[in-house]
């Protein structure tokens, strides 16, 4: 299996501060990895910066021959202006802009498309809500839909289950194992270790450093997982600038 | 409705008359008011679906930010040449664009939001405005400049009103689906495309040519409402935004008939006239519209089964 995404010594922040410290490893094409860590940890900031929203500070996020504008990504708080007046099915529509552009008419084929991704979320029906009619569980269900109708290779789930109830996130890991099945590449930022365990074969854990990248069940681990909790403090406003070489992890 | 029986039935009773006196006559027999009102149903299709975006987008008092902004370059213009439709479409155009743009890029390059970078902007143009103004005396014909005059408007300045409200309707076209989606979902933009950042200046643009347009019809100060007013209206009968969109043209091309027919019987001055229209239609909009309207949400009805 070749690597769908390359991190080479990869530090991401903000006003040059580290939030993600020297990540090095590859993702293979075609691999489920969830990427967990205490809160702060970096998860967030790492998506950003492999759907390239977040410039890196140093190294290098290597994507192959793959555009970051391909990947699908689900943020954590989607920045959501919910009482806009727009209908769902037009909402969701939006996932196929890579494919349709400015101008691209939604044809037959399309709109059969977004019909069936909403059956597939369980959203038949609410085609012609407007999105602020959702409760928390249906819009998640949307955001799920989207990301189903960019249809992309890799795939960034930003924490995608939070506050959702015990169906509908049984209903999306279905989706997302299905995405698996099809060979696309998905990561996931989670905190339920058990939904971990169960569905996911490989994981990052990652607390502003690295602490641990492989398969799962070596990784969450009860030390890795007190060390994980242990690495992340506050950004220090007068730390100095990192000169240390972190050892790369050979991947 | 009653406009149409009104026609057809006019020879057939005193009662009718007096309302086709009262309501189509001015138009066949006058032409500053035929005139006036294509101006304000050329000011109607471009800048009502410009203020829906801006209401949507908590924009509205940029809008009105923007307006004064405008002012002091319209001034200058005015100073150099006098009434010259085009010293002072330019000087507008040019002080608008400035203002816009930087604090477009101000608010994109760094982390103050855009209102905040707007109100230095605008703040800083009014100054600069007033100023040069102040050293070279002032004028009555800055009346002119601050309320406009529609019922004075000339065949060129329709042709630029109607020109700008072209161009609008095009470029929106061309920016619509970004700017979209630029609303609901700016993350989701960034991450699949680049034409958010150009979409925005281009709708920013449109905002202040829409602006200078109303400028020439109902003054700096008056500018902006057309624009708010009706999407404010629409806000109230649609949750979907191509509705909004259609219904706000049509309350401001209704509010600019209705209100140059009070002009021209009451002699109020034709852009506080329209504005005052549009203002009822508002009030209006907020105590009946079917969309969370006032009336609405104190007698809902029994609640549904579903």
């Amino acid at each position: 299996m070749s690597a769908q995404l390359k991190f080479r010594d990869v530090t991401l922040g903000y006003d040059r501060h580290p939030a993600v410290h020297h990540l090095s490893g590859e993702v293979a094409a075609g691999a489920l990895v969830a990427v967990v860590g205490p809160n702060g940890a970096g998860k967030s900031t790492l998506f950003r910066g492999i759907v390239g929203i977040l410039k890196p500070l140093a190294g290098v996020i290597g994507l192959g021959d793959l555009n970051p504008r391909d990947i699908a990504y689900l943020p954590q708080t989607a920045d959501i202006d919910r009482s806009f007046p727009i209908s769902v099915y037009d909402f969701v529509g939006t996932g196929l802009w890579r494919r349709r552009g400015i101008f691209g008419g939604l044809g037959k084929n399309e709109q059969v498309r977004i019909t069936e991704a909403l059956g597939a979320v369980g959203l038949s029906g609410f085609e012609n809500r407007p999105i602020g009619t959702l409760s928390g569980g249906q819009m998640q269900r949307m955001l799920f839909t989207r990301v189903l109708l960019q249809d992309a290779r890799v795939i960034v789930l930003d924490e995608p289950f939070n506050a959702i109830d015990a169906k509908t996130s049984a209903d999306l890991v279905a989706l997302v194992r299905r995405w698996h099945a099809e060979k696309r590449t998905v990561l996931a930022a989670l905190h339920d270790m058990e939904l971990v365990r169960a569905n996911f074969p490989e994981t990052l854990l990652l607390a502003r450093s690295p602490v641990a990248w492989g398969a799962t069940s070596e990784v969450l681990t009860a030390e890795n997982l007190l060390a994980a909790r242990h690495m992340c403090e506050a950004f220090d406003d007068a730390a100095a600038p990192c000169v240390e070489h972190a050892p790369s992890r050979a991947a | 409705m009653r406009l149409r029986r009104v026609s057809s039935t006019r020879r057939h009773g005193r009662h009718d008359l007096m309302i086709y006196d009262a309501v189509i006559a001015p138009f066949t027999e006058f032409e500053f008011m035929r005139r006036a009102l294509a101006g304000v149903i050329a000011l109607a299709l471009g800048g009502a679906p410009i203020g829906v975006f801006l209401m949507l987008r908590r924009m509205s008092l940029v809008g009105d930010a923007m307006a004064h902004a405008i002012l002091p370059g319209a001034a200058i213009g005015f100073l150099l040449s006098g009434l010259n439709l085009f010293a002072m479409t330019f000087g507008g155009l040019v002080a608008g664009f400035t203002v816009a743009i930087l604090s477009g890029l101000v608010a994109r390059a760094t982390e103050l939001k855009e209102d905040a970078s707007l109100a230095a902007f605008y703040l800083v143009s009014l100054a600069l405005g007033v100023a040069i103004v102040s050293i070279k005396g002032t004028n009555i014909d800055l009346l002119h400049v601050l309320f406009g005059n529609i019922l004075a408007m000339d065949d060129q300045t329709l042709l630029v009103i109607a020109f700008n409200a072209t161009i609008t309707l095009l470029v929106l076209a061309v920016i619509y689906r970004p700017l979209v989606i630029e609303c609901v979902d700016p993350v989701f933009l960034r991450t699949v495309s680049r034409a958010g950042a150009p979409a925005h200046l281009a709708f920013l643009a449109l905002v202040v040519i829409n602006l200078v347009n109303g400028f020439h019809a109902l003054g700096t100060l008056l500018a902006v409402g057309l624009m708010i007013l009706p999407a404010g209206i629409a806000r109230f009968w649609s949750r979907d935004i191509t509705g909004m969109i259609g219904i706000a043209v049509a309350s401001a091309a209704l509010s600019g008939f209705a209100g140059l027919l009070l002009s021209f019987h009451t002699k109020i001055p034709s852009g506080p006239a329209i504005i005052l229209v549009c203002a009822t239609l508002y009030v209006v909009s907020v105590l009946f519209g079917s969309v969370s309207g006032l009336v609405r949400q104190l007698f809902p009805g029994r609640h549904l089964e579903a």
